[in-house]
């Protein structure tokens, strides 16, 4: 078993509500952190322990931190990113669900550190019952001193409030995010100014995930340095994987990042191998965004060096033959499933969360849609792939928000990695109705770890 | 029906608008709408969307570009019980597609239609975050996940019965 930060007593009987977070040693952090720490301590801690920010970005959390602006007499807001939307991923939920005063104990703690008297939570619409889940839980902070006025006598006064988005990926995106807690719809900022100068009402802001937000927790607990002990390189400290698709073992797993993906696969600890005893096609590893790996690239690097999961490790090789850690969820595909077809529904949800803003995203999203339609209705023709590698190439960069690279990626990596699925597609548009292309030559699977 | 919120939800909105700095009622928009869909029939209308602009002391427009942006609020009117079907690809590989089938079958509707006794709209959504758990699809403030045809069966049977006690 790896260490577990986040989740070690996810599943203690009653952990949900205050009295057992509490006993079984829940709000320590925040004691210690506001009674012997000064903001600039509990900044220093996090800046130490590289925690790296785990909504997909990855940017080092203490370093956004250090950024915000504190001009005199203008008030700074600390905003919880938990509009997890990105296909493949529902961690956030899972923290959310299971123990949600981790979450609440991280913000008091990260806007005791950042100076924002009123945190707000910015949680997905369809996150509906969760809602319910962080106002019961702030609830009873409050009522034992952990936020309000004056807590612990330190003379510092904090509210958190949770916001319900209402249906658009978009809105992970944190100016779109802001712009949503602004009331208005999720088009995405012109960067500079960057919310940490000018945020949510033109404030200095930093938005954090959730996750990040929570180690914050183990990070005060522990201290920075013994944190940034756990891992490897860069990738310091626990990540939680969400795994989904043709595996046995679906679900939310905090591992800490120094096993193999080999290992992640087909350990019965974690994913626990291939459904049915099937063959391992596919994997798009952090994320429906980030690049789809065949096999054979996913197991082990192009200089054939085995890959791990952890953020230098999954990007070895670029894009070219890597992929990206991005939010950690873990799609698996196995031989029975068809790239073009999967892609597609990658496709159409781009198309669908485009926010309309920048032209190259709201027409490349909808064409690359059309064309996919067009290949799996049977009436591809082969220049529809190249048609599709220059739409993504062109949208890729050219946009005000990574939505647009978000939307360019899935479709270069399929075609990169499995050209000739989509060949086989259009050349066999008949038999392609009826039954998949199965395993691609370059994608059979090394032999089974038991 | 006239829209007009009762005094425990003008409570409400009053609460919410608390949670911001003054003069930034505007970010209270979300919210109310949700709680408006709520409580006028599961969808915006023009005249409770020009209700919400008058509590938050909007323009009209400001209301309209929002409640069209996002994909939660109904800009129509829809059934009793609202099946929302994920179909993007962990739940395409669990078999979305063929959950999505199988309620238009039964219940003799396409997505975005409405059955002819009002009670159930089928609906086809994008990833709502239970890929571990597909496929899936929410239900009012609640997600059915690992649907099978016979999970199905039993929440509609379920549905049908509810509306009839709260007739």
């Amino acid at each position: 078993m790896g260490v577990k930060l986040l989740l070690e007593k996810a599943h203690v009987e009653g952990i949900r509500t205050y009295e057992v977070y509490r006993r079984e040693g829940g709000y320590r952090a925040a004691e210690k952190a506001l009674k012997t720490m000064s903001p600039d301590d509990v900044v220093e801690e996090v800046k130490k322990s590289g925690l790296r920010g785990r909504g997909g970005a990855g940017f080092p959390t203490g370093l956004k931190w250090s950024f915000l602006a504190k001009p005199e007499g203008i008030p700074r807001h600390l905003v919880c990113n938990a509009d997890e939307s990105e296909p493949g991923t529902f961690k956030d939920r899972y923290l959310m669900e299971y123990i949600p005063h981790l979450l609440i104990e991280g913000l008091i703690i990260s806007s005791y550190a950042l100076g924002s008297n009123n945190t707000y939570i910015y949680i997905r619409g369809e996150y509906a019952w969760i809602v319910d889940i962080l106002e019961q839980a702030i609830q009873e902070a409050k009522n034992n001193g952990w936020l309000g006025k004056n807590i612990l006598s330190t003379g510092f006064d904090c509210e958190i409030y949770v916001q319900r988005g209402a249906g658009a990926y978009i809105c992970g995106e944190e100016t779109a995010l802001l712009e949503s807690l602004e009331g208005k719809r999720g088009n995405p900022r012109i960067k500079p100014p960057f919310p940490a100068v000018q945020g949510l009402w033109n404030r200095p802001t930093v938005v954090n995930n959730v996750e990040t937000l929570s180690a914050v927790v183990p990070i005060i607990n522990i201290t920075g340095e013994e944190y940034a002990k756990i891992g490897v390189g860069r990738s310091t400290g626990t990540k939680l994987i969400s795994a989904c698709g043709n595996i046995n073992k679906p679900g939310v797993y905090e591992i800490d990042m120094t096993i193999s993906v080999e290992e992640f696969i087909y350990s019965d600890e974690w994913c626990g191998g291939i459904k049915n005893g099937k063959r391992l096609k596919a994997c798009i590893p952090g994320g429906s965004s980030v690049p789809i790996l065949p096999a054979n690239l996913l197991l082990k690097t192009a200089k054939g060096e085995t890959r791990y999961m952890n953020y230098e490790s999954l990007n070895d090789g670029g894009f070219v033959s890597g992929s990206m850690m991005g939010s950690g969820g873990f799609i698996v595909l196995d031989e029975d499933q068809c790239i073009v077809k999967h892609t597609a529904t990658l496709a159409h949800f781009y198309r669908h969360e485009s926010c309309g803003q920048c032209s190259p995203c709201r027409e490349g999203t909808s064409w690359m849609d059309k064309i996919f339609q067009r290949l799996e209705s049977g009436k591809g023709k082969m220049s529809d792939i190249d048609l599709l590698w220059h739409i993504q190439f062109n949208i890729d960069g050219n946009t005000i928000c990574p939505l647009g690279d978000a939307a360019a990626w899935p479709v270069a990596a399929a075609i990169r990695h499995f050209r000739d699925e989509f060949e086989w597609h259009i050349t066999h548009a008949e038999e392609a109705q009826k039954r998949n292309y199965g395993l691609a030559h370059y994608a059979d699977p090394l032999p089974i770890v038991q | 029906m006239a829209v007009q919120f009762s005094q425990e939800k003008m409570n409400k909105v009053q609460e919410i608008i608390a949670r911001y700095p003054e003069g930034k009622q505007k970010s209270a928009l979300l919210p109310v709408l949700h709680l408006a869909q709520e409580e006028f029939g599961g969808w915006l209308s023009v005249e409770t969307m020009d209700y919400v602009a008058s509590l938050l002391n909007l323009l009209p427009i400001e209301v309209y570009e929002v409640a069209t942006f996002y994909t939660m609020y109904n800009t129509k009117p829809v059934g009793k019980y609202v099946f929302e079907v994920c179909q993007t690809g962990p739940c395409m590989i669990e078999g979305s597609h063929e959950i999505i089938d199988y309620i238009k079958e039964k219940l003799g509707i396409g997505v975005g239609e409405t059955t002819q006794d009002g009670l159930f709209t089928l609906k086809t959504v994008e990833c709502l975050g239970a890929c571990g758990y597909a496929p899936m699809m929410q239900l009012g403030k609640h997600y059915k996940e690992h649907l099978t045809k016979e999970k199905i069966d039993a929440i509609i049977e379920e549905c049908r019965k509810n509306a009839t006690i709260n007739n």
